[in-house]
């Protein structure tokens, strides 16, 4: 064992420099203490409770105490106590940097404005991140799913207190000013408004004016629960209140299931009182489908109705088709299907099922006419959209295309903003297989597809369509088109 | 407020980065939030939390009120008058503790504090009184308005700062700074400790008294604000805040017609103890967040303080209610031969200056702190800036040269700190974990985040059931 001491005068280095090489002393091999540090009374102190003997120095001489067990080892120590001492701090490139992304939404907002927030975060955690929007001044859109209804009605409170609006939750799309939130197609500018309880019930629509060449100034999401009891359209009649005052806005338009009785006569009653006219369209048994509403928006509008495009398949139809599989993105769309379906054919098993007795179990198996909602909210937890992810829907097609009670497949296609880049590339090789499988089992499965979408959006509308259709799918620019077509394959009749 | 309709958008967004990318893609400004999932299990009572109608305002009120205060220091008293503190009674940092669950440090500057006000003649015997708790107690500093440094032990001999803060109406107290080394504050009772406790009551509190009443009173807070800008971040770094205050009671110290030499040994004393002024920012920092405790539904924290074997803090919706965890160890550097082995577990209620936004909050001030744990300036620059990702709001007061003088991140945010996971960041000494060792390092600490989950769950409990529709 080996006690080195030694004083050197006048050599300053501030103190934590001094514990840092200390620290890298004592990291040697053999080394069982050491100290390096300026002689204060303190530091010779704690020299002298290391066991060495305290040197007559002042204040302004480092000291160096290392305690080694041979030579070997007290040399190392003392080139680390050089090197250390000698090492220049690291030049990372300066104080300054850019800070780091803002971690809530209120920080954001505090850091850069902000005027509307967009809220995508899981339905159990998005309550605190629009409620933060709220309370930082901003309107929200919530598109997160799976938020409980208390939350939502507390939200809309706090919205209605500070004169903002909440769109949501389970807002998929909105249209403010142009600017395509969620799911949103690329519209032109013109005069009708919407304020939307369903978020492809929206999409639909818009598609439709736009072909139609009837312009949108904006398109407002409320949430598929906003016109229930509970939330009592909070969200619905404050949009309808903003559409009121918007000069852009001459015609309006309600996109919903049929509302609670109490808060119809709410919205009603707000409608009326509008200045503007209002088209009520509430989507249910009996009510106009998505198509026949557009065409009384377009009217209302003063422009002329065009039916949306349709294309036929490139292969004709040639066999028996039992039963339609809806396999859906969109729920409203979904529901419009099978709506249509289940006045022509009665039962028609679903997730989203229109009669209780109707809803399919847990495992999804398909029963004559089947149509699963894959935007549902139970199916996206934890997993992307399937406007986003088609995986899920061509699982299920080609499982479609081996049940031999199978005979149309029905699809949703929406473009837009936030869909899927070229959802054709993926679901028209997918169609060929499911059509190829069905063909080596000795059947015609005949595909019909929904395209929503208009001809801006990114994705390219006539090149979609020509790629479903190369396929050998059906492709209709309305969904009830598209549902009646796939009904009448199951008739017999030509489509 | 925006008009929806007619304002270009400007859009903050949280969630699927996807969609961001889609209305950046539509030549809108984005903002994107680094979104990560609460602390687990959280979201319900954040939810609760959240929804409470009061919190808003009542968080504004917190920090317009921390904002407000001011600091002034009045007097200097033994804490027997200033308290009523009788012998046998001892104030100590943190959350409440028992002798049994009391750890090193803690134990040996209540042997120190038995030993310097005569209960017992020697350590062991001192420990014997302590242990059978026959005639003594204690309690914590902060149950009685004011705070300590480290193991924050008083007796009623020991002399304090008392400061006012006019705004609010409220005073604060602390102890007087021993210096570095082997001090009671950090464990050690040995003979020097109880001499240089005696010179404390003896010549530095009444000199200290004489000159401020000579003086008058001192802005402290005004110090605070200068210290920020001159490399100083009031928790490991007093230096120029010390040497401001030396400035300010010199004269009258001089002129008080004590012994020359007494002035020159306070006067030695307090200038060769950098961090002689941490003990006025402390007070200084419990008059802050004093003025936002208790009110009712709000989330802000005023409390953060550590015992040695708990941390605890106070929230102002709860009240004076302790949310304690086992404290964590610091990590940085040890003097001489001292290593982690030797650390005791984080101690002092010298994170109020945390909680008042300076300390770890503030390191952008004093970037030589950083290298406590081997980091580097825009470490510090970094840390400094995710402390506004956890508070409500800035304090202009205490502004930051190198951030732009930006006000320092103040009212940490309970709801804030589990939403984002982020801890707030403490400067500290490290204490030796055997009683009577005293200073063996300092370093970083962060609480542990228990404290912040169940003081959530508790202010969930306070929120009103939601209104009925």
């Amino acid at each position: 064992m080996i006690r080195h001491v030694e004083v050197r005068a006048g050599a300053y280095h501030d103190s934590v420099t001094l514990m840092q090489v200390s620290q890298a002393v004592q990291g040697e091999d053999g080394v069982e203490g050491a100290l390096v540090a300026m002689a204060t009374e303190l530091n010779l102190d704690l020299l002298g409770g290391m066991g060495f003997e305290v040197p007559a120095a002042s204040p302004n001489d480092l000291v160096i105490g290392v305690t080694a067990d041979d030579d070997a080892a007290l040399g190392r120590a003392l080139a680390r106590v050089e090197t250390a001492l000698a090492a220049r701090p690291s030049d990372s490139g300066g104080g300054f940097g850019a800070a780091a992304a803002p971690r809530t939404v209120g920080s954001a907002a505090r850091r850069d404005g902000g005027t509307v927030a967009f809220v995508s975060t899981p339905g159990r955690y998005a309550f605190a991140d629009a409620m933060d929007a709220l309370q930082h001044g901003l309107h929200v859109v919530v598109f997160s799913d799976n938020v409980p209804v208390e939350q939502e009605v507390r939200l809309k409170q706090e919205a209605g207190d500070r004169g903002l609006l909440v769109m949501g939750p389970d807002c998929g799309t909105a249209v403010v000013g142009g600017v395509g939130f969620g799911f949103a197609n690329v519209v032109r500018p013109g005069p009708v408004g919407v304020v939307a309880a369903s978020g492809t019930g929206a999409q639909q629509l818009l598609s439709l004016l736009d072909g139609a060449g009837v312009g949108i100034s904006h398109c407002l999401g409320v949430g598929g629960r906003d016109l229930s009891a509970a939330v009592g359209g909070a969200s619905t009649l404050a949009a309808l209140d903003l559409l009121a005052d918007d000069d852009a806005t001459e015609v309006v338009v309600v996109v919903s299931k049929p509302p609670a009785p109490e808060v119809a006569d709410a919205v009603r009653e707000r409608a009326e009182k509008l200045g503007k006219p209002v088209v009520l369209a509430l989507l249910g048994p009996g009510l106009p489908d998505l198509t026949d509403v557009a065409e009384t928006v377009v009217t209302t509008a003063g422009a002329e109705w065009q039916p949306p495009r349709s294309w036929p398949s490139t292969a004709p139809a040639t066999g028996r088709y039992p039963y339609i599989r809806g396999l859906y993105a969109g729920g409203t769309l979904c529901d419009e299907a099978m709506l249509l379906v289940s006045a022509a054919f009665g039962p028609v098993r679903s997730n989203i099922a229109l009669e209780p007795a109707w809803a399919l179990g847990p495992g999804l198996e398909a029963e004559g006419h089947t149509f699963i909602d894959f935007g549902d909210d139970t199916l996206t937890r934890g997993r992307p959209h399937p406007m986003i992810d088609n995986s899920l829907r061509i699982e299920r097609l080609l499982a479609e295309a081996r049940d031999p009670s199978c005979g149309v497949v029905l699809l949703d296609v929406v473009l837009g903003h936030g869909a899927h880049p070229d959802p054709a590339a993926e679901l028209a090789p997918a169609i060929v297989r499911a059509r190829n499988v069905a063909g080596a089992r000795g059947r015609d499965l005949a595909v019909v597809v929904a395209l929503v979408g208009t001809a801006d959006d990114p994705q390219g509308l006539e090149d979609q369509a020509r790629a479903l259709r190369e396929s050998g799918a059906s492709v209709h620019l309305s969904d009830a088109a598209a549902a009646r077509a796939a009904i009448a394959l199951v008739d017999g009749g030509p489509e | 407020m925006s008009d929806l309709l007619r304002d270009e958008p400007r859009v903050v967004s949280a969630g699927v980065d996807l969609f961001a990318a889609a209305l950046a893609a539509q030549a809108v400004p984005v903002t994107t939030v680094d979104w990560r999932p609460p602390v687990a299990g959280t979201e319900d009572d954040l939810a609760r939390v959240l929804a409470d109608p009061r919190r808003p305002a009542a968080n504004e009120q917190a920090l317009a009120a921390m904002l407000a205060a001011g600091a002034d220091l009045v007097d200097v008293r033994p804490a027997g008058e200033v308290l009523g503190l009788q012998p046998g009674q001892f104030l100590h940092a943190g959350p409440p503790i028992t002798w049994e669950r009391a750890s090193g440090p803690l134990r040996g500057a209540l042997i120190g504090a038995a030993l310097f006000e005569g209960l017992a003649a020697t350590p062991s015997a001192a420990e014997a009184l302590l242990a059978s708790g026959d005639g003594v107690e204690w309690a914590p500093c902060h149950d009685r308005g004011g705070v300590g440094p480290m193991a924050g032990v008083v007796s009623p001999s020991m002399w304090l700062f008392e400061l006012v803060d006019d705004a609010g109406g409220r005073t604060a107290w602390c102890s007087l700074n021993e210096g570095l080394g082997t001090v009671l504050r950090y464990g050690a009772y040995g003979p020097p400790v109880i001499d240089r406790l005696r010179w404390m009551s003896s010549v530095l509190g009444p000199l200290l008294q004489a000159a401020v009443r000579r003086r008058g009173r001192v802005d402290v807070k005004g110090i605070v604000a200068q210290m920020v800008q001159m490399g100083d971040e009031g928790h490991n770094r007093n230096r120029a805040g010390t040497l401001m205050l030396l400035r300010d009671l010199l004269p009258s110290l001089v002129d008080s017609g004590a012994p020359s030499a007494q002035v020159a040994a306070v006067a030695e004393f307090v200038g060769g103890n950098d961090h002689f002024f941490l003990n006025l920012v402390m007070p200084a920092g419990k008059l802050q967040t004093a003025a936002a405790a208790d009110l009712p539904g709000c989330s802000v924290v005023t409390t953060m303080a550590r015992n040695g074997t708990d941390f605890g803090i106070q929230v102002s919706g709860t009240g004076r209610q302790w949310f304690t965890a086992p404290a964590n160890t610091p990590a940085g550097l040890y003097l001489g031969a001292y290593g982690p082995d030797d650390a005791n577990p984080d101690i002092g209620d010298s994170a109020i200056t945390e909680t008042m936004g300076l300390g770890g909050f503030a390191m952008a001030a004093a970037p030589a702190i950083v290298r406590f744990v081997g980091g580097s300036v825009p470490d510090a620059l970094a840390t400094s800036r995710l402390m506004y990702e956890i508070t409500v709001g800035e304090n202009p007061a205490y502004a930051i040269p190198i951030l732009e003088f930006r006000g320092a991140p103040t009212g940490i945010d309970v709801t804030l700190v589990t939403r984002t996971g982020v801890l707030p960041q403490i400067n500290t000494g490290i204490a030796g974990r055997i009683a009577g060792t005293g200073q063996v390092g300092a370093g970083l600490v962060q609480p542990p985040m228990e404290c912040f989950t169940s003081a959530l769950s508790a202010l969930a409990a306070t929120a009103p059931p939601p209104a009925l529709e």
